[in-house]
């Protein structure tokens, strides 16, 4: 019997289940390990080197390597692993949420000092996906 | 005998942490957030807690795919601040409190919520950010801490009612410790933030306006909330609010509201503050 997905309709949004996890396995692992300074240090001297040490897809090398976090995430990416690899590149929760969404980092900073995202709960569109 | 004597609950945005530690409290956009925060320092200067049970989950730092335990104690001497990646925060080494952590461990256990012994572990913004907010910058941490990790990484995280029941359970694990304790109990995290994919940077006011006065008010209701609730409402990191019912769990049924702070946004998310007093014992 499949896992019951209640949460699977929301517009936006891949909640990080046993699937996802399996299935995003080694992609978070190699994200894990660049909690450690010298393994980042390895990681930004040749990327594609380094990506190539783990078993992950071609497709997850691809993503990593373009930074599209949103395709990560639909490859098994959670957020909270991805995070170590945009801190390696220096940058903010905020930058990567901004990317996600595809607005500019600006538009996106006052976005959220107007209230945060203004239609809401309603369906997103527009929006880019991966 | 240990006594609780008051509940705390905050946000934990990583940013608050690094705009602190990089000296940013006083630009417009961060002062906001701070501003809040300072009757919080002010009291706990007066109530001088001796142990904080602090409930957080862990950002993939400590626990990475290998292990994901849903509900896990910290029993070891002392916790360092972990490298997040972007370097570990400048903020003191927390110390634990074994001795508490074991009897609560035993006793939680014995009551039947199977705990994760952890006896060495680093800890991550989710910990550290709300001691920064609740003391400031001080060369050592004025109180020692049992961190308590929950699962909120991989779905599914447990449900408020789990986590209000466990918050029950705490309370008569802690309050028949026998040294004289102050200890307080923290829930952090949230409030309505989504940091993924395209619908983030959800926030939700009125989901939070809600939440805080159930939390107050009438929180045997509130704990009864499914998760997919939070989830569509509150944004897929809005999840982190349970944690808040382990707290409240913690704690009388008739609570006094001494402080309560509200602010969109911090970063991503909105920031949620409240601080409840346990009515005196004595």
């Amino acid at each position: 019997m499949p896992l019951e997905k209640p949460y699977a309709n929301i517009p936006g949004t891949t909640v990080f289940d046993a699937d996802q996890s399996r299935k995003g396995y080694h992609l978070n692992m190699f994200a894990f390990s660049l909690m450690k300074a010298p393994n980042r240090e390895r990681f930004k001297a040749n990327e594609r080197a380094y990506l190539d040490e783990w078993p992950m897809t071609e497709e997850q090398k691809q993503a990593v390597l373009a930074r599209n976090f949103n395709r990560m995430i639909e490859l098994g990416g959670n957020i909270y692993f991805l995070a170590k690899i945009f801190a390696t590149d220096g940058k903010s929760f905020q930058y990567a949420a901004a990317l996600m969404t595809g607005m500019s980092q600006e538009d996106y900073l006052q976005m959220m000092i107007n209230g945060g995202r203004p239609e809401g709960l309603k369906k997103l569109s527009g929006a880019q996906h991966g | 005998m240990a006594n609780i004597t008051a509940g705390v609950a905050s946000s934990h945005v990583p940013a608050i942490g690094a705009a602190l530690d990089l000296g940013k409290t006083q630009e417009p956009y961060w002062a906001k957030v701070f501003a809040g925060y300072e009757f919080s320092k002010r009291w706990i200067a007066q109530q001088k807690p001796d142990v904080v049970f602090l409930v957080f989950n862990d950002h993939a730092t400590a626990f990475s795919l290998d292990f994901i335990p849903t509900f896990a104690i910290g029993c070891a001497e002392s916790f360092a601040p972990a490298d997040e990646g972007w370097g570990a925060r400048p903020v003191p080494v927390v110390q634990g409190h074994p001795e508490l952590a074991a009897h609560i461990a035993q006793s939680l256990i014995q009551s039947e919520f199977d705990l994760t012994i952890v006896n060495k572990m680093d800890v991550d913004h989710g910990l550290t950010v709300p001691m920064s907010l609740m003391f400031g910058q001080p060369q050592a941490w004025p109180c020692k801490v049992i961190p308590f990790a929950v699962n909120v990484v991989q779905y599914p995280p447990p449900s408020g009612k789990r986590c209000y029941q466990l918050g029950k359970a705490l309370r008569e694990a802690i309050t028949s410790f026998d040294q004289d304790l102050n200890v307080q109990v923290w829930g952090t995290g949230g409030m309505s933030h989504q940091i993924q994919g395209p619908r983030a940077g959800l926030i939700n006011k009125e989901f939070d306006t809600n939440f805080l006065n159930q939390l107050v008010n009438d929180p045997e209701t509130l704990s009864l909330k499914p998760h997919i609730d939070y989830v569509r409402e509150a944004g897929a990191e809005g999840i982190e609010l349970v944690m808040w019912l382990i707290m409240r769990g913690a704690l009388e049924k008739q609570v006094k509201e001494v402080h309560r702070f509200y602010h969109i946004p911090a970063s991503n998310t909105a920031v949620g503050h409240i601080i409840l007093e346990n009515p005196e014992t004595n």
